[in-house]
């Protein structure tokens, strides 16, 4: 299985931990990546008037090296990147007019994209497609005994459209733990909102957000929190701490990208994960259930 | 907000409602007020006017109150709304065509230098340019 | 030459504005074949008819033409006319001009001369018209009722009251339907099956009702007042001739399932009857569950029955009869709760549906009518009603009203609160439907006097938090959204057609609507009545309505079954395809397009034969026929011929 890989900005950066990991799971797997020679930040929030096309440049270039790789298939393991790769090509494709307009924005460009010769695809899919039982068999620690909340936020599921799996009850993230031997902690509050880039100028939201995110994995049994958003990594992560300063009582839980997790039991190599990079720190929790 | 408002079939069809409508493509009238929208929504708390009032506002034609509002910014573009709603309007396109209303009339909303200070330094780009692109551009 | 009249109506002006009607009458008083032309504001009007056949007697017409709206409309208004003055009906002809003309053109100059061209071409048709009788069908007077729901009991009791018989068939081993389960029932409270069983008695005693139950429709054939059905039953395992209902076979097996019409709540055995009151009250074996049938061991029942009416080798069994006319009542299913991933449902065993919530509150249910939620038994004191559950919904569910849940949710938290005292009732609204008679009393009662708190809003969640289900929604009404740590949740889940209808309405050749209702032959003015002829709705089949409603609509339906049966014979219409023996080589081509086994060779003649009792008139034959022997009658090829001529001429 060949496909091409779009990083994005923030797993060159803060999320390290997860482009590492990542990366680790699949080879591991078997799958290799090529990153693209040349990608631009895909604007993070998919723009979404109907009349404003510059928004849309920043996607398509992407796309446009991305089929220029030979590929097939695009590999974007941050969801933002997932969702507004995924939302512009629903946006252009079988719109002749619009992807004209877009090209005469484009001097560097000379490949024509069409919308469907590059098919986005997120891990979990990924590893889906490479099969659970393969995960299974790649799996060394299968006694750990992990009670794991899967958070899935908004990017993959959201709108109906792009959706990875049923947006108001998803299983894809608890069927691939499962296949990798943790008990899977059912938590109401799975599928919402961290409160994404309010952070910036609204940060009561996001400590509000996280509250009832956290409160209710913690409620129901979880010993750790997985996920795949660099920003919700973030917002549910560093604000934690935040909350606890307020307030002594809030029970806190260590936050992992999934990947990190299945590379963990994999039995791939802890220098991988950066756990510097953690707000609250998982180590405690992964020594003792014997997975560090 | 005044209390008493005057509905006119003017008002209903201003250019204002025309041009939310180019910008979003949504049909507004398709909503019946079930209020799942703000039901669901993760921010709802935090608004001055819920998005389902939001969709009831742009039908009346209310779009001079509804660019005053600060709901489209406490909107976190989640897209849970418009997963929710059972008439299929996309509440979260309205949202984006409210704050572009605005920003397009050459006025930013978000001013670099409020961020704090602290804050900034540990945020990741994402959420930097996230809200960049939700209230600047 | 025949003589043709021409009658222009103005239509009000929903001709005569957009079509030059002076000009046309100039026009095409010259036209072939016209003998007399005239135009009127209102032709369909009683002066206008009036018009139309003093005219066929001084002008001594042959044959006429109204240029007016859609035949649909009015053909049989002016064919009736034209009867009264002797001149055979299939000479009297429709000009459509109106939808399609004046309606869809806006040029006058435009819209006039294609009215023109139209009325010429149908003058055309006219002009070789032939007079035609109808065909003479006898009718039998035996209706068979689908479904043993409220709606097919009364339908079949009302036209059996009237001294014909009826084959009731219902494919539960029970008449009943969902009214059975029913517990009090809305506005007036009363016990449903206090209300329904003497109904199912009486169909069950009736002696012009034969009762097959366990049966369901196998095949048909034929056509209104003739039809063949054969009907089958299922192997029941229990020969009813023997057995006398006394019930000691249920005592003793030992195998124990969900009960259905206890919505699972309660168990039944695997030989069963559905309920105490069932009609006929003999069991089946449920050989899916019965440990017989899976293991080879057992026979408990068949030791016990002291009738030997167990019957192990019972296999499946076919009757044929001939009706005259079918009444479709198969009734609704409740959309199951599974779908509503966001409600929990199917997950959370507090969050049930409003038929199950029915068994928790009648007296006859698993708990004797006390209010106790499934998982633990404890008596709910928060409970919260969600209303529009799966309705209303076009981006997820149905995108129509289920009509009767606004009522009986208001009347579950009335009966929950006469119940459990000191209980909050909470329901979740968009919209109170509350028309019918008693019915906004009923609402209102529910408000003042037992204190339902109505919250204006969708639930947007709905989750397990401990003991308790948590319910977040909205109160639009304050602008708030609110949570409600609930007890039991009840979801008044949409209502759609029972499953099976797509098949049975093949079967039938009858037409549903994209929501898998069974379509009326007019939403207004032929509510009971499908599209094939002969075959009649009723009850929730058609569209989802409560028990009044429901038996009003099957009173209707059984008039409509009376009315065909009023007559000994049935006028079927003579405008068929026949065959010009002639003409006609024996290739047998038409017979394989024919759609309706109209057509059989005769051997003998070494030609085509028509049953023109069966043919509908589709014209397939008529096209396949390569030497012009199939010809519809009144619409050869030489009047369509001529006919585009005409439209097509300078
Ligand atoms: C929770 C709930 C509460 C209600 N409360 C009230 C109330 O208080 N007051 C009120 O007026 N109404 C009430 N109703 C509505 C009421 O149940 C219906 O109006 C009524 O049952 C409709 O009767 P029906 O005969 O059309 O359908 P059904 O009762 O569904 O009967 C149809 C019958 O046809 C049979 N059948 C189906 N397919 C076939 C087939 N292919 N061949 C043979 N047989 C077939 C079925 O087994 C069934 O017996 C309530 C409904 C619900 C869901
Ligand atoms: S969910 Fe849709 S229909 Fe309901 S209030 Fe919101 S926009 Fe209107
Ligand atoms: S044979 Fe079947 S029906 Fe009879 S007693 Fe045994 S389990 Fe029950
Ligand atoms: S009857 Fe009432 S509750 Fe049922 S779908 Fe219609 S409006 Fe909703």
């Amino acid at each position: 299985m060949q496909l091409s890989y779009y990083p994005g900005c923030t797993l060159k950066t803060d999320a390290k931990n997860f482009e590492k990991s990542a990366l680790a799971v699949l080879e591991h797997l078997g799958v290799s990546v090529d990153e693209l020679a040349d990608w631009y930040c895909c604007g993070v929030c998919f723009s979404q008037t109907r009349d404003n096309l510059m928004q849309q440049i920043a996607p398509v270039r992407t796309l446009v090296k991305a089929k220029e790789s030979g590929n097939r298939q695009l590999l974007a393991l941050c969801t933002m990147c997932y969702n507004t790769l995924k939302r512009s090509i629903e946006f252009i494709k079988d719109d002749a007019e619009k992807m004209e307009t877009i090209h005469q924005f484009m001097d560097l460009e000379t490949t024509q994209f069409y919308g469907n010769e590059v098919d986005v695809v997120d891990i979990l899919t990924l590893i889906k497609q490479i099969g659970l039982e393969k995960l299974k068999n790649s799996i060394v620690k299968t006694d750990a005994g992990l009670k794991i909340a899967s958070y899935y936020g908004c990017m993959l599921l959201r709108p109906k459209e792009i959706a990875i799996d049923s947006p108001d009850d998803p299983v894809i993230m608890e069927e691939i733990l499962a296949s990798a031997g943790c008990e899977n902690v059912y938590f109401p509050f799975r599928t919402e909102c961290c409160g994404s880039y309010q952070i910036v100028n609204e940060p009561e939201i996001v400590k509000d957000r996280t509250r009832k995110i956290v409160g209710s994995a913690v409620k129901n049994g979880a010993d750790l929190m997985v996920m795949l958003c660099p920003l919700c990594y973030f917002n549910l992560d560093e604000i934690q701490q935040d909350i606890q300063k307020e307030d002594k009582s809030f029970q806190t839980i260590p936050v992992l990208y999934i990947t990190q997790l299945l590379a963990l039991l994999m039995g791939l190599k802890p220098d991988i994960h950066d756990f510097s990079l953690h707000s609250i720190d998982p180590r405690p929790v992964l020594k003792m259930k014997g997975l560090l | 907000m005044t209390k008493n408002k005057q509905i006119s079939s003017h008002r209903i069809s201003s250019e204002d409602v025309d041009q939310l409508k180019d910008i979003s493509g949504v049909n507004v009238y398709a909503c019946y007020q079930c209020g799942n929208c703000s039901s669901a929504c993760p921010a709802v708390e935090f608004m001055d006017i819920p998005p389902h009032q939001v969709i009831r506002m742009v039908q009346l034609g209310f779009i001079d109150e509804l660019v005053k509002s600060e709901t489209p910014w406490i909107c976190a573009a989640c897209i849970t709304c418009t997963v929710k709603c059972p008439r299929g309007v996309d509440i979260a396109r309205v949202m984006e065509g409210l704050r572009q209303l605005v920003l397009r009339s050459d006025f930013e909303h978000g001013n670099l230098c409020d961020i704090d200070e602290k804050l900034r330094k540990k945020l990741p780009q994402i959420a930097l340019i996230g809200n960049f692109r939700k209230t600047i551009l | 030459m025949k003589k043709i009249g021409v009658f222009v109506c103005h239509c009000g002006i929903n001709i005569a504005s957009t079509v030059d009607i002076p000009k046309l009458v100039e026009d095409l008083k010259n036209y072939p074949g016209v003998a007399y032309i005239q135009d009127y504001k209102y032709m369909c009007s009683d002066p206008g008819q009036t018009l139309v056949k003093e005219k066929i007697k001084s002008e001594k017409l042959d044959a006429i033409v109204v240029a007016a709206c859609s035949p649909t409309l009015h053909e049989n208004t002016f064919r009736m006319a034209v009867q009264t003055v002797d001149m055979n009906p299939y000479n009297c002809e429709i000009a459509n001009i109106r939808e399609q003309c004046s309606w869809v053109h806006k040029n006058i100059t435009e819209a006039t001369e294609k009215a023109k061209r139209i009325i010429k071409s149908v003058v055309e048709k006219a002009l070789l018209d032939e007079d035609l009788e109808p065909v003479k069908v006898p009718v039998t007077r035996k209706a068979l009722v689908l479904g043993g729901g409220i709606a097919g009991i009364q339908s079949a009791l009302s036209i059996a009251n009237s001294g014909y018989d009826v084959i009731l068939v219902e494919r539960q081993s029970s008449i009943g339907g969902r009214m059975a389960q029913l517990s009090e029932t809305f506005p007036t409270l009363d016990c449903s099956q206090c209300i329904l069983t003497p109904k199912m008695v009486d169909a069950g005693q009736h002696e012009n009702i034969r009762l097959m139950t366990y049966s369901e429709l196998e095949d048909i054939s034929g056509f209104v007042g003739n039809f063949k059905v054969k009907i089958k039953q299922k192997a029941k395992y229990v020969n009813w001739d023997k057995c006398t209902g006394c019930g000691l076979c249920i005592e003793k097996c030992p195998k124990k399932v969900p009960s259905e019409f206890d919505q699972g709540l309660g168990k039944r055995k695997a030989v069963y009857t559905p309920f105490p009151q069932a009609v006929p009250n003999k069991p089946v074996i449920d050989c899916e569950n019965c440990t017989y049938f899976k293991t080879g061991k057992c026979r408990l029942c068949e030791k016990v029955c002291p009738f030997d009416a167990i019957d192990f080798n019972e296999t499946e069994s076919f009757i044929e009869e001939e009706v005259g006319a079918i009444v479709v009542a198969t009734g609704y299913d409740v959309y199951p709760v599974l779908n509503m991933s966001e409600y929990g449902g199917g997950k959370i065993p507090d969050v049930i549906d409003g038929l199950t919530f029915e068994r928790i509150l009648s007296a006859s249910g698993p708990s004797g009518g006390e209010v106790r939620r499934p998982s633990d038994g404890k008596i709910p004191k928060e409970i919260v009603f969600i209303k529009c559950v799966g309705s209303r919904d076009p981006e997820n569910h149905y995108p129509y009203c289920s009509k009767i849940c606004c009522m009986y949710t208001t009347k579950h938290a009335m009966l929950y609160k006469h119940r459990v005292h000191d209980g909050q009732p909470y329901i979740f609204y968009m919209d109170v439907r509350a028309g019918g008679k008693g019915y906004e009393e009923f609402y209102q009662r529910a408000q003042e006097e037992d204190k339902v708190v109505f919250l204006r809003g969708k639930v947007s969640k709905v989750y397990q938090d401990d003991d308790k289900v948590v319910v977040c929604g909205i109160d639009t009404l304050s602008g708030s959204n609110v949570e409600i740590r609930a007890d039991l949740v009840v979801l008044a889940m949409a209502i759609r057609p029972s499953k099976g209808i797509e098949e049975l309405a093949q079967l039938l050749k009858i037409s549903i609507d994209q929501n898998g209702f069974l379509t009326e032959a007019h939403p207004k003015l032929r509510p009971v009545e499908s599209l094939s002829a002969g075959i009649y709705l009723a009850g929730c089949a058609q569209a989802p309505k409560d028990i009044p409603d429901t038996v009003a609509q099957a009173t209707a339906t059984a008039a409509m079954v009376l009315n065909l049966f009023s007559r000994e014979y049935l006028l079927h219409e003579p405008i068929i395809t026949g065959v010009d023996e002639e003409l006609c080589s024996g290739c047998g081509l038409c017979i394989a397009v024919c759609p309706y086994d109209a057509r059989k060779t005769n051997r003998e003649k070494g030609v085509v034969e028509v049953n023109e009792i069966l043919c509908e008139a589709c014209g397939a034959c008529a096209a396949a026929c390569p030497s012009g022997a199939a010809q519809q009658r009144n619409f050869t090829d030489t009047q369509f011929s001529n006919m585009v001529k005409a439209i097509l001429a300078e």
